[in-house]
């Protein structure tokens, strides 16, 4: 894997405020990499940052081997964006659109194929302003792909779409991740950064708080894996020594166990090879939401 | 230059797609000739109208008027409107260069101007017998300065205003007061000491001097040479402090 961002304690002040004061990751190339945070956390102006739209007052930042504060230009004829609080007159048709932002590029595929890709051939005719909201957010992510980036940059484009949309909007950034291009996803939604996201970190005040997979931090933040079942008959003695069980209680026939990782495998082949088969087994895991409520309410007090 | 060109003709489709702002280019022209022809009339006056009748007095100058109108009203409420709503921004993030974005600007409103200029022209000399220009050559010379003059200030108005409602707030009292004071609606002759000061301080004072030069065959001194510095001027000042957002 090979680095394509590089950020290092980047500082971004306006007049006044700070609103970045201590971010640092590493997206790799391929990867859909997840920027979370509440509103206001500094989630846009670190990518608007990256793209060379903000100035930097402390860190470096490296855009595919670019300084974005020197060499804005060369970033951004390599990435694609779709940018928050950002629009195209009302009155323009989304085929001149496409054309429009396919010409400044040499590169990349015809207006015509992206047309035809992001199923925006029927809407060809139709202006901007009558669009509905997934459908600005599809033309949106067509034309940051017009130049054929090596990135692309999303800031919160499923916000304000329907669930439906939404769920048509993650299957667009699938998309994107599979034709080769690394993505950068601005989010605060936890559903769509667990559903989509390689790895990410999480942003609060200006500052990472946490990284790396969704995985590895709810199983790191996450209070750990609980393992819940019914069970008549005596107690199993066993049921401490089970690899990734760290403790375990009892309520009557009702046992709950704390663990990690893969614990619910262990306990359930424990089950099964003592003759032991419960009459219902299931897993309670702490989701990227609870990690997220944890780590950007109050300071764990 | 492709994309310069490609978003030029987007925007002069994009203005034609809003028939409001057509009709106002088209109606204006016709409408101040109509109410000042009807005013004025064509006699001329001694000591009035730098000589000459009264509608051959103000079809040359009413040609700079529209044209201010399309560069203090129109470009300037278009361009902070589009930064206002993100459109700069996102022009930017796709690398569009700002020159190609303002150069865009400035070439719509120069159609635009020309085409109000056309019909003005036009009803000018089949409804009201005004006198033929003298030298059509400097009559173009002259329009294609006043145009991008108009147009450069427009520049600077859309570069700097917050939004498309102060821009027009701030283009149309502009606008007003130089059709007031800059020699497009009463005669330079009838403005007492200090609004012919003001007067004469107005970029349109120039520009209907420079197109009165031509059509008349009159003399317009410097006034050439100011517009000319305006427009390098604004050019230069937009150019410098445009914002994207």
């Amino acid at each position: 894997m090979t680095a394509v961002i590089e950020v290092d304690h980047l500082v971004k002040r306006y007049a006044d405020f700070t609103a970045v004061h201590d971010v640092s990751f590493t997206v790799e190339a391929g990867e859909i990499f997840g920027i979370l945070g509440p509103n206001g956390s500094g989630k846009t102006t670190t990518v608007e940052s990256l793209q060379g739209l903000r100035s930097i007052e402390g860190g470096s930042v490296s855009v595919l081997g670019f300084d974005p504060t020197t060499h804005a230009h060369e970033i951004r004829r390599r990435v694609g964006s779709q940018l928050q609080e950002s629009a195209l007159p009302d009155r323009i048709k989304v085929w001149e659109a496409l054309q429009l932002f396919s010409s400044i590029s040499d590169r990349g595929p015809s207006w015509r194929d992206v047309l035809r890709d992001w199923g925006l051939a029927e809407k060809k005719d139709a202006r901007f302003g009558s669009l509905s909201g997934g459908q600005q957010q599809r033309l949106f992510v067509a034309l940051s792909l017009v130049n054929d980036p090596q990135i692309v940059f999303l800031d919160e484009m499923t916000t304000g779409l329907d669930p439906a949309s939404r769920r048509v909007a993650w299957d667009l950034i699938r998309r994107v991740q599979e034709r080769g291009t690394t993505v950068v996803l601005v989010t605060h939604f936890m559903d769509e950064a667990e559903t989509l996201c390689d790895r990410l970190v999480v942003v609060n005040q200006g500052a990472v708080v946490a990284g790396g997979t969704p995985g590895e931090l709810i199983d790191r933040l996450g209070g750990g894996v609980r393992v819940r079942f019914t069970l008549d008959g005596e107690e199993p003695p066993w049921l401490a020594t089970v690899p990734h069980v760290s403790s375990w209680t009892r309520d009557r026939n009702r046992y709950e166990v704390l663990g990690d990782g893969p614990v619910l495998a262990y306990v359930a082949a424990g089950l099964v090879e003592h003759g032991r088969v419960p009459a219902d087994l299931r897993q309670e895991r702490a989701t990227l939401e609870d990690v997220f409520l944890k780590l950007t309410q109050g300071d764990g007090s | 230059m492709r994309v310069l060109r490609g978003l030029t003709w987007l925007e002069l489709k994009l203005f034609l797609r809003e028939p409001l702002t057509v009709l106002f280019a088209l109606i204006l022209p016709l409408m101040v000739l109509y109410v000042m022809g009807g005013v004025f009339g064509n006699q001329a006056d001694a000591g009035m109208y730098r000589g000459v009748g009264a509608m051959d007095y103000y079809v040359p100058a009413y040609i700079a008027l529209v044209t201010a109108s399309v560069g203090l009203i129109s470009l300037p409420t278009q361009l902070a409107g589009y930064r206002e709503r993100g459109v700069l921004k996102r022009y930017r993030a796709s690398s569009i260069p700002a020159r190609v974005v303002l150069g865009s600007q400035v070439a719509v409103a120069v159609v635009i101007s020309t085409v109000s200029a056309a019909i003005l022209v036009l009803a000018a000399l089949l409804a009201y017998d005004v006198a033929s220009p003298r030298s059509i050559l400097v009559v173009l010379a002259g329009f294609a300065l006043v145009a991008l003059c108009f147009s450069a200030i427009g520049v600077v108005l859309g570069a700097v205003v917050p939004s498309s409602r102060a821009a027009q707030a701030l283009g149309v009292m502009l606008w007003f007061v130089m059709l007031m004071v800059g020699g497009a609606g009463p005669p330079p002759e009838v403005l007492s000491g200090a609004m012919g000061v003001v007067g004469e301080l107005t970029p349109l004072r120039h520009a209907v001097r420079t197109m009165q030069d031509g059509w008349l065959g009159l003399d317009a001194g410097y006034s050439w040479a100011v517009v000319a510095l305006i427009t390098l001027a604004c050019g230069l000042v937009a150019v410098r402090y445009f914002r994207w957002e």
